[in-house]
């Protein structure tokens, strides 16, 4: 890479995705923009249904083309992900961009073992020989930290505890070396202790190989000890974009400042039920979204202007908020 | 609130699994847990998936029979009550349950969900049942515009109340809460926190709160139990988990919780391996595989016992 990169790695512009359902017209992401440099670690945070999957999803195309309807423009190293033909996208998903999920038991094949499904994405994109490509694997597993590497190539999915599968599905993103990992809630469905090994993983690979990570999660814990700069979601919008210690400082957005509040903190010094901030109502229907500020019916700060879609400000050099208190 | 409403001797429960041939291997889920839970307190149970804290939830209730203990709910042994007299306790103590989708009957309008206890105890002639019915959902901040409709067409938080209701239907003095919030979104878990603190103020209320989640679990204890491995491994007051020295195994999970504040350094201990399983447990303490202290062959030999070491701080470990 050039020394002044002159364009982030990741570019993603005013991407709108709509569902065609028997209910109707949803929109899921309503124009979302943002940029992941090399080497960085962006967090993607919000509640559940607040497109922040989808977003990821569309990145490598990976919706149903026949049920999403897909605007916008995206853009890795030069290049529109939205009109490559798919040959050429093959190459670049799981080999420049790869995908970590949530649910490693349902992203794992159950009838293939760990060494197989390794295996194969070196041999589709590195093209390794079937011989090559298996130690290949072996070496993938042993730098995720799984114990035993040989054995466990030859062991299924549902032989490994939670852990270790999600391992395994680190392995097989980072087999061949992307340039960008996204990692879609990687740690939901495991307990605190594994959680803790995970995100320490992930955190050596990616300095260890210079990894860019788009780290999409709901826990506010772990967006604020794992990413660099967090992009804030509510309802298919990005309303706050900051660097992580500035958002955690000076939350600016009411929708970021509630979120926060209602977080229980890990604190046995206040007395018990003590009231946590709870956010009053509930996230607007995707059918058809408020067409002013999408926070509106819920936001204690609220006013007519509301009505009018907000305008993007920077309150501070690349904290950026959309909200008509700082217009 | 010094008085025991509810106390466990020894309980334990082994489940028999199937084999391939018959039967199979046997779980240890619950092993010789001591507790008990004060008249009006909020009692956090904290532990990893698998280690026994539901189980030990529904042995409470007497959902579960023990395979070995006792439970007693206000002096009275629940382990050995004739069903009449159970069926009549259990108006004392009801559940909460963690799925707000699945614990509640797709069929049944909230009316029909909500009027069920009074049914089941014969309570009520239907005007009353009526009533009482509208007071719970507005006790749960619900309207009686919901009380034709089913659960589908309510939100997980509004399900999440509709199941707290139920609970409350026939004036427990004991609620389990079993992971009630895991399902939900921070702004709607706040919400249902919020509400269960209110409804103990109001009434009175005894919960067992059961959680994965440590910080919800300080959000809302009065004491806290940790689990692990089937065995109660330390049981103190909330103030305890500040100061004191505390088992390894909390240490590492207090510690494990990624905090939402990034100027405080994420520095867990890393805690080798998975939680090894309850068919064939580990000799002696049953973290010491795991534990960064254990020292051989003490921790691997011995069973620690599970003692008071400070007034009203229990732990189970042969270096505290």
């Amino acid at each position: 890479m050039t020394p002044a990169a002159p364009s982030p790695l990741l570019q993603i512009r005013d991407l709108q995705v709509h569902f065609d359902t028997p209910a109707g017209l949803l929109r899921a992401v309503g124009g979302v923009s943002f940029d992941l440099d090399a080497g960085e670690t962006l967090g993607l945070v919000g509640e559940s249904g607040c497109g922040k999957t989808v977003t990821a999803l569309s990145i490598l195309r990976l919706l149903p083309a026949t049920h999403a309807d897909m605007t916008g423009e995206i853009r890795f190293a030069g290049e529109d992900l939205q009109t490559l033909s798919e040959p050429r996208l093959r190459e670049i998903r799981g080999n420049r961009i790869a995908m970590v999920f949530q649910e490693p038991m349902t992203a794992l094949n159950p009838v293939f073992t760990i060494g197989e499904q390794v295996a194969e994405a070196l041999r589709l994109h590195r093209g390794l020989s079937h011989q090559d490509a298996w130690q290949a694997a072996g070496q993938a597993l042993t730098r995720v930290g799984l114990p035993e590497a040989q054995r466990r190539l030859k062991q299924y999915p549902h032989e490994l505890s939670g852990g270790l599968r999600q391992r395994a599905l680190i392995a097989m993103a980072l087999a061949c070396e992307p340039e960008i990992l996204i990692a879609d809630e990687p740690t939901t469905a495991l307990d605190v202790t594994i959680q803790a090994q995970i995100l320490a993983l992930l955190k050596n690979l990616k300095e260890e190989m210079g990894l860019a990570v788009l780290f999409i999660t709901h826990n506010l814990g772990i967006v604020a000890q794992t990413t660099e700069r967090v992009a804030v979601m509510y309802a298919g919008a990005i309303m706050e974009q900051a660097a992580t210690k500035e958002l955690y400082k000076n939350p600016a957005h009411p929708y970021t400042r509630s979120l926060l509040a209602a977080v229980p903190r890990l604190d046995f010094h206040q007395p018990p039920g003590e009231k946590l901030a709870a956010i009053r109502g509930q996230v607007p229907g995707l059918e058809a979204p408020p067409t002013g500020c999408l926070f509106m019916d819920r936001c204690p700060e609220a006013r007519e202007q509301c009505q009018e879609p907000p305008p993007w400000v920077e309150v501070e050099p690349g904290h950026q908020v959309r909200c008509w208190n700082y217009a | 609130m010094t008085e025991t409403l509810l106390e466990t001797k020894d309980l334990s429960r082994y489940f028999r699994l199937a084999g391939p041939w018959g039967r199979g291997p046997l779980l240890q889920a619950v092993e010789g847990v001591n507790i008990a839970v004060m008249a009006g307190e909020t009692l956090g149970l904290v532990g990893e998936s698998g280690c026994g804290k539901s189980t030990l939830g529904r042995l409470i209730l007497a959902l579960l029979s023990p395979t070995r203990g006792r439970v007693r709910f206000e002096g009275e042994e629940v382990t050995a009550l004739p069903k009449a007299r159970l069926k009549q306790l259990r108006r004392q103590m009801q559940i909460v349950f963690q799925d707000p989708y699945s614990s509640l009957n797709p069929r049944m309008m909230v009316r029909q969900i909500l009027e069920e206890p009074y049914i089941i105890h014969n309570l009520g002639a239907k005007a009353e049942r009526r009533q009482w019915v509208a007071a719970l959902l507005e006790e749960v901040g619900l309207g009686a515009e919901h009380l034709d409709r089913y659960p589908h067409e309510f939100s997980g938080g509004q399900r999440q109340r509709l199941g707290v209701a139920r609970a409350l239907a026939l004036k427990p003095k004991l609620i389990v809460a079993d992971e009630p919030v895991s399902a939900l979104d921070v702004s709607i878990q706040a919400q249902i926190l919020n509400l269960l603190a209110d409804l103990q103020k109001r009434h009175g209320l005894t919960y067992l709160f059961i959680s994965h989640d440590l910080s919800v679990i300080s959000q809302i204890s009065d004491r806290v139990a940790v689990m692990y491995l089937c065995r109660l491994v330390e049981l103190a007051p909330r103030a305890v988990f500040d100061s004191a020295r505390l088992h390894p195994y909390t240490e590492a999970l207090l510690a494990a919780v990624p905090l939402p504040d990034p100027e405080r350094p994420f520095k867990p201990p890393e805690l080798k391996g998975d939680p090894p399983s309850p068919i064939n447990l580990p000799s002696g303490c049953p973290f010491h595989p795991r534990c960064p202290e254990a020292q051989l062959p003490v921790c691997r030999d011995e069973i620690p016992e599970y003692r008071e070491t400070a007034v009203g701080h229990w732990v189970a470990c042969h270096f505290r």
